[in-house]
């Protein structure tokens, strides 16, 4: 990588590349031809990962976490970014969002997560609200001081089944300056409880192995202890670690790249067409240049989101610059990547058709890039009244 | 018992390796370096020997410039308990490396020393010899297997015939082969845990030793472009070549 690095950084970077040499690519085209991880590999990665303290290296140590500041963060979903949410999703990461579990929830469902004993999903999208999260219609009534909790979800996705959800659901209505606005409120459902159904989802060709899942409630009844956080703050919460997520996303898809890029300088060396190697054909070479650049770009939008967010003035505009530009770089490099392997790059044989596959998603998930447009341009335009 | 690893940074394995454009030396700018792979080796059998219990302290040593503290860092997050440096901008040859390493076994008196067979840059495979003789100590080169017995030591060698395992006194000198084991990577608490572990920093002016080069550099080139092989069409063809144009056989 073109960043600098301190020694420090350089051995967590080797640590992790190591890791992945030996624990994950080696299972990377059978997981993509089956589109199955088969759960054994997922345990070793699992117990693995612990081993060398990657596990839940997202959290603060007095949880029981790894202690890992943002720019180490950054740097680790970098380099899992090279590889497919299949299999780098079972070195778990557990949201931060269950920081906020007070109390016994903390034992139920925060403490087991960075254990590794519990698996959580986060649960915002239904098939009618996909960007526009505030028209979901998953609601939570109260009912003495229970709620109940009817509705569905989809596209929730996870390296395996989970043991629990978080959900979050309208609560309620309140008025603001701009009219009427749902409260949202974020429950911890546990699977397996009377009313909340969960099935595998759809198959998607995006990492191929990692799993969507539909959820439907029907009158699923929870105690006043399964609010995570407070009532009607669950979208404040979500946005939170939403921001965060996306510098994530950033980060990987800038690892993505630069596997990509990797391969197709390998290539361009060495494929040799009307005498010369490829790479010497502007066509071909002035790909590189632009992918190297642009790669170069992404990485230091990251640097620069972590920065602001270690003295936590990072902004959701901020955010969706990273998310934004490094999956659409991503995009770019991925095509590139195909055209300068030429036929070779859409067999199966070869890598590049799958990770060109799996780049594709990341301009959906975690907001499209519509959508972090458009939160960019509101930040732009609000201030002026517009 | 008390074990010191010695370990070089060298340009990491994984680089194709180019030389300069003065043609005196392999060109380090701007390239990856690592830890010797053999001295990896090393520390990574004396974090074994501290697991189990045989090794109390375990004591990292590198010579050379002020970034190989970093070597030495690394050799800290796989479990060694402390570093020493002896920091020198300039290159030293495997005679002034053992005599430098002497007058840190006088001061720091471990019991055995495991180093690398040799240092993949200029696989020399000399300093665990020299190192030996300048102390009169044993030695075990070429371990693919070491075990402590109290004040004895069993090394299993690779050598040309097979395997020979010998038994040697401590304090010793052994030096590591490729197969002794598979070095761990770092683990992120160990890689924390690093940051906190003493580094002494000695600057090589302070040991007064003559480690004025003995050896020469004339030249350094790249080797020769293998040249692309043949089809033969049949074994007499074959021998026809050998004979007359190879000239390997008569
Ligand atoms: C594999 C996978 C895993 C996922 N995992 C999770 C998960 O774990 N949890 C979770 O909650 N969600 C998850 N999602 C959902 C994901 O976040 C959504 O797919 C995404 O937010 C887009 O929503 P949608 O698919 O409904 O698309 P839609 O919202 O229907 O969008 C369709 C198109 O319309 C455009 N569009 C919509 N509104 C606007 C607008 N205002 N301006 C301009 N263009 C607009 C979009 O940009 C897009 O191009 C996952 C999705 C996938 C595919």
């Amino acid at each position: 990588m073109a960043l600098e690095l301190t020694h420090d950084q350089k051995m967590l970077q080797d640590t992790v590349d190591a890791f992945l040499a030996n624990e994950i690519y080696p299972y990377e085209e059978e997981v993509d031809r089956t589109g199955k991880v088969p759960i054994d590999l997922g345990r070793q990665i699992e117990k693995r990962s612990k081993e060398v303290g990657l596990f839940s290296a997202n959290l603060p140590e007095s949880v029981g976490g790894g202690g890992l500041d943002y720019r180490g963060m950054a740097l680790l979903e970098r380099e899992y970014g090279k590889t497919s949410h299949a299999l780098h999703s079972w070195i778990g990461r557990p949201t931060e969002i269950l920081l906020a579990c007070e109390g016994e929830q903390r034992e139920q469902y925060l403490l087991p997560c960075v254990r590794g004993e519990k698996r959580e999903l986060f649960a915002l999208t239904e098939p009618e609200a996909g960007s526009d999260v505030m028209s979901m219609k998953t609601n939570a009534k109260p009912d003495g001081d229970d709620w109940i909790l009817n509705g569905s979800k989809h596209f929730i996705s996870g390296p395996k089944m989970p043991d629990f959800a978080i959900v979050f659901a309208a609560t309620g209505l309140d008025e603001t300056p701009r009219g009427p606005r749902k409260q949202i409120t974020a429950f911890l459902v546990d699977v397996g409880i009377d009313g909340f159904s969960i099935s595998e989802g759809s198959r998607c060709v995006s990492y191929r192995g990692y799993n969507t899942f539909q959820l439907n409630f029907s009158d699923v009844r929870l105690g006043p202890g399964q609010i995570l956080g407070e009532a009607g703050q669950g979208l404040e919460q979500a946005g939170k670690w939403l921001g965060m997520n996306r510098v994530w996303v950033g980060a990987s898809c800038c690892g993505k790249a630069e596997r990509l890029f990797d391969l197709s300088a390998e290539w361009a060396a060495t494929r040799k067409q009307f005498g010369q190697p490829i790479g010497k054909f502007q066509g071909t070479g002035f790909k590189l240049a632009d992918i190297a650049v642009e790669l170069r770009a992404a990485d230091l939008l990251v640097v620069d989101a972590v920065k602001k967010a270690e003295k936590g003035i990072m902004t959701d505009s901020d955010a969706a610059m990273v998310k934004l530009f490094c999956s659409e770089m991503l995009h770019r490099a991925a095509d590139h990547a195909v055209q300068i392997y030429g036929g070779m790059g859409l067999m199966e044989e070869m890598p590049i058709q799958r990770l060109w596959r799996d780049s594709r998603l990341e301009r959906i998930w975690d907001g499209t890039s519509e959508i972090q447009r458009h939160i960019i341009s509101r930040s732009i335009l609000r201030p002026l009244g517009a | 018992m008390k074990i010191l690893v010695a370990v070089k940074r060298v340009v990491d394995y994984n680089v194709k390796v180019r030389v300069n454009l003065e043609g005196t030396a392999v060109e380090t700018n701007n390239v990856k370096m690592s830890m010797n792979p053999f001295d990896e080796i090393a520390v990574e059998e004396g974090v074994r020997l501290k697991e189990s219990g045989k090794c109390d302290e375990l004591v990292a040593v590198s010579i050379g410039t002020s970034s190989s503290q970093e070597t030495i860092r690394t050799a800290l997050a796989m479990g060694a308990d402390r570093g020493i440096l002896v920091e020198t901008d300039d290159p030293i040859e495997p005679l002034g490396v053992a005599k430098l390493l002497k007058v840190i076994c006088s001061r720091e008196k471990p019991d055995i020393v495991i180093v690398g067979k040799q240092a993949i840059d200029d696989d020399a495979n000399q300093t665990g010899q020299m190192l030996a003789a300048l102390l009169d100590w044993p030695q075990g080169t070429f371990a693919s297997r070491i075990n402590i017995e109290n004040t004895k030591a069993q090394v299993t060698r690779e050598v040309d015939v097979g395997l020979e395992t010998i038994e040697i006194n401590l304090p010793a000198v052994i030096s590591t082969d490729l197969r002794l084991n598979e070095p761990r990577y770092a683990s992120l608490p160990n890689i924390m845990k690093a940051k906190k572990k003493p580094i002494d920093i000695i600057p090589i002016t302070e040991l007064n030793i003559d480690i004025a080069p003995r050896v020469k550099v004339i030249k350094v080139s790249e080797p020769p472009k293998r040249e692309a092989g043949v089809i033969v069409e049949n074994v007499k063809e074959l021998l026809e070549k050998l004979r007359n144009e190879a000239k390997v056989i008569s």
